[in-house]
């Protein structure tokens, strides 16, 4: 079974579309997507395991950072550019957001929200950083140095002119139900977003 | 008894290797026509093969050999050999290319020294051995060839094609040439073209050859000579720059041979006397002919060469069908890691399917014939998808 915003995420991805994964991991949701709607395209990663997974899967990978953006992708070369996970581990989440929809017309982005109400209690109540299943990390040793919130990519995204044209959450490994879609910046662990540029 | 004696020292040999291996000669009458416009009339190829062809000849590898290298990449010719073939490393039982499914076949290229038809070969038309009259042979001659082995040894499609730096040109080259007679390809420690760093050093390693008075423009073997103080400092410059600075540096440091500076020229630096070593070695078992034609066929490599533009080398690329496996090593600085992903680029831009992976060695060029574990996890698991039964059954979707 995926991880639920990867199932989320296969919905999302229109047969016989060209993707790029960034941060595609050992390659599962590319794998499934080229078996259950032919779709092509590339995986980008950087952890050496990850990469020799999807060699052994037969997904195409290439080993990238991301912090060192897209420049060798032209522009709107893929129908769809999927990054779960990786926003927050970013140096400038802002560049990679408008790299993305340089090079693909679409963008399908998740990330953990760290307005979800759990990480609240950690921080508002216990005054610790929250650590969770969603930032399993402490503080000192975690990748992810740029967090956020449902709000504030919905800002970013209103201020790079872009449209949000879907928004679902994930809660552990289910969709969330209806308390996180009527209050996913409460409610929400993983935000998972669809958006374009205003054409 | 003899023969028990090989076997007993076979079953010495170490039990992941192919064991004792006896190279081959196939002889082409047939003549062929190469890029500098002259043509072989006939030519020998020698090979060495490792496992099994099966019956559909559908499981066979073709193994494609760097600037020095020949065709004993794996096990040994004698039980006591010092050294296994080049890349033992990656060829035998449980391997990356694992001889228990795969027909691995393992060619010297034309204008080689290890017996394949050669400047060290008899020229029929003048008598005389070839010698500097060797045509100059290039990438494209020697896919040529090597097609034409696989002719004479029943395979129509090789399930991979694989080879390191020179070698990782000749898999480019299978792939645009015979885009229907190659299953997968791993360019290994390669580039798309030489940077005028690269024909640089190999300019000096064809005038340190060229200058040595006992060249005697390339006929020194009538002259009962060996240009070996050419030969040899062509491959201390050559060797320079198939080790990084760190390998260099962990390995020889300042060392020196004896306590005391001697103010003189002689060895006085380990890293010195290795060089040295290194150079002696190879100036005996080498042929300058070959080195000098080696080094012009990787100077010559540049399939981008024929379109403009920026896109050039993904035009030149576009009639490849086969999957990629392109790898780097982190320290390589004769083919540095940005120069594979050049080529990674133009793959993408031709929507090829290629995968990429730079490894991280701190032993430079050379790092593409020693053991790493990474290197040898992605290898094997690129080979594993070429194994027929692997592309015959198709996986079950998950749900």
């Amino acid at each position: 079974m995926m991880r639920a915003d990867l199932n989320i995420i296969h919905d999302w991805v229109p047969p016989n579309a060209h993707v790029l994964d960034l941060a595609c991991g050992d390659g599962v949701l590319l794998d499934t997507l080229a078996r259950h709607k032919s779709v092509t395209g590339y995986g980008l990663e950087i952890d050496p395991d990850g990469i020799t997974g999807c060699v052994a899967r037969g997904v195409s990978v290439i080993e990238h950072d991301l912090d060192d953006g897209l420049a060798s992708f032209r522009d709107h070369s893929y129908d769809q550019v999927i990054m779960t996970q990786a926003l927050q581990a970013l140096r400038r989440p802002d560049r990679m957001l408008h790299e993305m929809l340089r090079v693909a017309d679409e963008g399908i982005i998740t990330f953990p929200n760290f307005a979800y109400w759990r990480h609240r209690i950690y921080l508002g109540v216990r005054g610790y950083m929250p650590v969770s299943r969603s930032l399993p990390h402490a503080w000192y040793d975690t990748p992810n140095i740029h967090l956020s919130t449902f709000n504030d990519f919905e800002r970013l995204c209103r201020d790079q002119g872009l449209v949000i044209v879907d928004r679902a959450v994930g809660v552990g490994n289910h969709r969330g139900h209806w308390t996180s879609r009527l209050w996913p910046n409460l409610f929400g662990e993983i935000a998972i977003f669809r958006v374009r540029r205003r054409s | 008894m003899p023969d028990s004696h090989s076997a007993d020292a076979e079953s010495q040999l170490p039990p992941d290797s192919v064991g004792l291996v006896t190279p081959r000669v196939a002889h082409f009458d047939a003549p062929l026509e190469l890029a500098c416009g002259k043509t072989l009339p006939a030519y020998d190829l020698v090979y060495e093969t490792y496992g099994t062809l099966n019956a559909a000849g559908s499981n066979a590898v073709l193994v494609c050999h760097a600037l020095s290298g020949h065709h004993h990449a794996a096990g040994y010719h004698h039980a006591d050999d010092r050294k296994p073939g080049w890349w033992n490393a990656y060829i035998g039982p449980g391997k990356p290319v694992d001889t228990r499914h795969f027909f691995v076949v393992s060619v010297n290229n034309l204008g080689g020294c290890h017996g394949s038809t050669g400047p060290l070969s008899h020229n029929p038309a003048t008598g005389r051995q070839w010698g500097p009259d060797f045509p100059v042979v290039t990438v494209s001659d020697w896919v040529h060839s090597q097609a034409r082995l696989a002719d004479r040894l029943g395979i129509e499609r090789f399930a991979a094609v694989i080879g390191g730096s020179l070698g990782g040109m000749q898999v480019l080259q299978w792939s645009m040439e015979y885009p229907r007679r190659i299953g997968r390809g791993a360019v290994i420690a390669a580039t798309p073209r030489l940077s005028a760093q690269n024909i640089a050093f190999n300019e000096v390693a064809r005038q340190a050859i060229r200058s040595d008075p006992d060249f005697h423009d390339g006929w020194y073997a009538e002259h009962d000579a060996v240009p070996r103080r050419g030969l040899k400092l062509a491959r201390m410059v050559g060797h320079i720059t198939y080790l990084s600075e760190d390998a260099m540096g962990s390995k020889f440091g300042r060392d020196l041979r004896s306590d005391d500076l001697h103010f003189g020229f002689g060895v006085e630096f380990q890293v010195e006397s290795y060089l040295r070593y290194q150079g002696d070695t190879f100036s005996s078992s080498f042929d300058a002919n070959t080195y000098l034609l080696m080094t012009k066929a990787l100077d010559y490599f540049d399939p981008a060469a024929e379109y403009d533009g920026k896109l050039a080398l993904a035009q030149a690329l576009a009639p490849a069908q086969c999957p990629f496996l392109v790898l780097s090593f982190s320290s390589d600085w004769r083919f540095p890691p940005s120069r594979s992903r050049e080529l990674v680029d133009a793959l993408i831009h031709a929507d090829k399917p290629v995968s990429y992976a730079n490894i991280d060695s701190p032993f430079g060029h050379d790092a593409f014939l020693l053991p790493d574990a990474r290197y040898q996890a992605i290898f094997g698991a690129f080979m594993q998808r070429a194994l027929p039964e692997a592309t015959a059954i198709p996986e079950e979707p998950t749900s």
